[in-house]
């Protein structure tokens, strides 16, 4: 087990690695930051003021050394190009929010679909299983934004039961939560189902129930922990996508997290602030990855000696 | 031979054939039923492309054509509504049935196209990684995690940025974005085919490897391809629709659904058709495409029929 988590966590470090060249070359060498950021009317002079004043003039490879260096020194992401403050304070303030929301979201999306998954499998063609499929297609053909407005007309504007955007109250998080989860809970959910479809016809089902062990404990015991393995899986590999979902939500219930402030700054051109979110959220989808592959190994030891 | 003979024959062998034809029918239908909500996805898939294809002769108006006075005019279902634009015009007086007709065209072509960038990249990726192995297989195996931690929204959003929003950068940057999954699937079923017979023996036969991996390969890897890359045309779809919704996406006026979505979103509380309709065309392309999608995996693999 320790050789696979360090291979693992080896692995982890240089993708993480490749990420942070990949983006600061893409965001530091293909854009001009100086026409983005400056009047219109700045000259030759002022450009190179700006570029001198944040190192831009310099090699781009002695750029990136320079930004790794502070990184790993101390989490110093620069200075925001826009907001003259360090990134690390914007991004800091936007980091709680986003994370609570992900994971309330995330909550959500399993809370139903373990239940769900389970009853439609077990409970085959029946109009719950129909209906759950139904849910399923829809969720996948619905833009998250659109879902959104509809869910913030419906009970922000018309019943006025919550919040339309913002934050403050628990009640904020409520309509970009489900939203978010209603991203991510079809797949969870076909998830469980299929994997509670394949678990029932196995042999130590069948011995079980021979056994004569009551059927909801052979569900509970025998079935949900085999049938719950790829939904752990899947709920690592998905956390960057819950993240890319929470940039689309966040924007759309103005919710002050990361997404929404990477917009911002990737409109603004505020590259430092957009470095330093890409580098964050890649970090906690390589960690989610991380902690599904040991959980999984965990779950199934077979997998520690591939 | 007598001529009644002939007539005998003749209407044995009609019969024979009615019978043969009415039996191949009828495997027809009890397929079709089987893959009913793949056949009404195709339906909505086929109507989408016929819709994008012929958009002049089923417009009723210029899609860009403006007119002032008839700003705001609802659908012919609402009060105030009139069969001269039957689903209502838009805040600069444009016909939104023409509107959304057209759209078809820049959704489709966005969705292809994504795909096919996306496709071709991870498809060659996969290829190559899958049948040579060792170093080569590494690195691919490494770029697609990479990619794949890589906030995919922010990604696209940061190429369109850097190359412009332009249609064709759109599609580049949904396209380049996307590859991995291509790729991953390439990949191992390629790694899969390598150490089948009918592979082993081409090699063996002398066959030069870009034959082996065009003519052996490849074919056997149309299925699953196919099958990513229609659920993936619906995705791209969806993804425009947000690009559009930021003003990354297709720039005005062109008739896109996600900037008609976006931009009705200002009027959405009282009119609210503006955005809903556009909304409910991506809704519809999307659960089409993904319905055909679904159908084509269990055609391939029944295996998974119902799961």
């Amino acid at each position: 087990m320790r050789q696979y988590i360090s291979k693992k966590l080896l692995h982890a470090i240089g993708v993480a690695l490749v990420i942070s060249i990949v983006s600061f070359f893409l965001l530091f060498y293909t854009a001009d930051p100086a026409t983005m950021l400056l009047p219109e009317n700045a000259d030759d002079e002022d450009i190179a003021a700006f570029n001198a004043a944040y190192g831009l003039d310099r090699p781009l490879l002695v750029q990136y050394a320079d930004y790794m260096g502070k990184f790993i020194g101390g989490f110093d992401f620069g200075t925001s190009w826009v907001a003259k403050v360090p990134a690390s304070q914007l991004v800091g303030d936007a980091l709680w929010p986003t994370l609570l929301l992900a994971l309330v979201s995330q909550i959500i999306a399993v809370g139903l679909a373990i239940p769900l998954g389970i009853i439609s499998a077990i409970k085959r063609n029946s109009l719950l299983d129909n209906f759950t499929t139904l849910f399923v297609l829809i969720g996948q053909a619905m833009p998250l934004f659109w879902l959104g407005i509809v869910l913030m007309i419906v009970f922000g504007v018309y019943l006025q039961w919550l919040p339309v955007s913002g934050s403050g109250s628990w009640l904020h998080i409520i309509l970009p939560a489900v939203t978010l989860a209603s991203f991510v809970l079809p797949l969870n959910m076909r998830l469980v189902r299929s994997g509670m479809l394949e678990v029932m016809n196995q042999d130590y089902i069948r011995t079980a129930r021979a056994k004569g062990v009551f059927e909801n404990k052979v569900i509970a015991r025998h079935a949900l922990r085999n049938a719950t393995i790829p939904l752990v899986t899947v709920t690592g590999i998905q956390f960057g996508a819950l993240l890319g979902g929470a940039v689309v939500t966040e924007t759309v219930f103005s919710w002050p997290g990361l997404g929404r402030l990477a917009v911002e700054s990737i409109r603004v051109g505020d590259f430092p602030v957009v470095q330093a979110i890409v580098m964050i959220l890649a970090g906690f989808t390589i960690l989610a990855n991380l902690a599904a592959d040991i959980g999984v190994a965990w779950l199934d030891p077979r997998i520690r000696f591939d | 031979m007598a001529p009644a003979d002939i007539t005998m024959t003749d209407k044995t062998a009609n019969l024979a054939d009615a019978r043969a034809r009415r039996s191949k029918l009828g495997i027809w239908m009890s397929r079709a039923w089987r893959f009913r909500m793949g056949v009404f996805g195709g339906l909505i898939f086929a109507l989408l492309v016929v819709m994008a294809v012929f958009a002049p002769w089923i417009a009723t108006h210029d899609p860009f054509e403006q007119d002032i006075l008839f700003r705001l005019t609802p659908p012919v279902f609402l009060a105030g509504g009139d069969w001269e634009h039957w689903l209502g015009t838009d805040q600069l007086g444009r016909d939104l049935f023409s509107r959304i007709v057209y759209g078809a065209r820049i959704s489709l072509a966005i969705g292809v196209g994504a795909v096919l960038v996306a496709g071709l990249i991870g498809v060659v990726m996969g290829l190559l990684a899958g049948f040579f192995g060792g170093w080569l297989d590494a690195i691919v195996d490494f770029s697609i995690n990479a990619m794949l931690a890589f906030p995919f929204i922010l990604l696209a959003m940061t190429l369109v940025i850097v190359l412009g929003a332009s249609m064709e950068n759109i599609i580049l940057a949904l396209g380049i974005s996307n590859w991995p999954i291509f790729a991953r699937v390439a990949r191992v079923e390629t790694k899969k085919l390598r150490e089948q017979e009918f592979v082993v023996a081409a090699q063996a036969l002398g066959y030069s490897t870009v034959r082996v991996i065009f003519r052996h390969i490849l074919p056997n890897l149309t299925a699953p391809i196919l099958v990513i890359a229609t659920v993936e045309i619906a995705r791209s779809i969806i993804r425009e629709t947000f690009l559009s919704f930021l003003g990354l996406g297709v720039q005005p006026p062109t008739p896109s659904w996600g900037l008609m979505l976006s931009e009705g979103r200002d009027y959405i509380l009282t009119i609210w058709w503006l955005s809903t309709l556009p909304g409910v065309a991506i809704f519809l392309a999307a659960l089409g495409i993904n319905l055909t999608g679904d159908a084509l995996r269990d055609f391939f693999d029944p295996r998974l029929k119902r799961r």
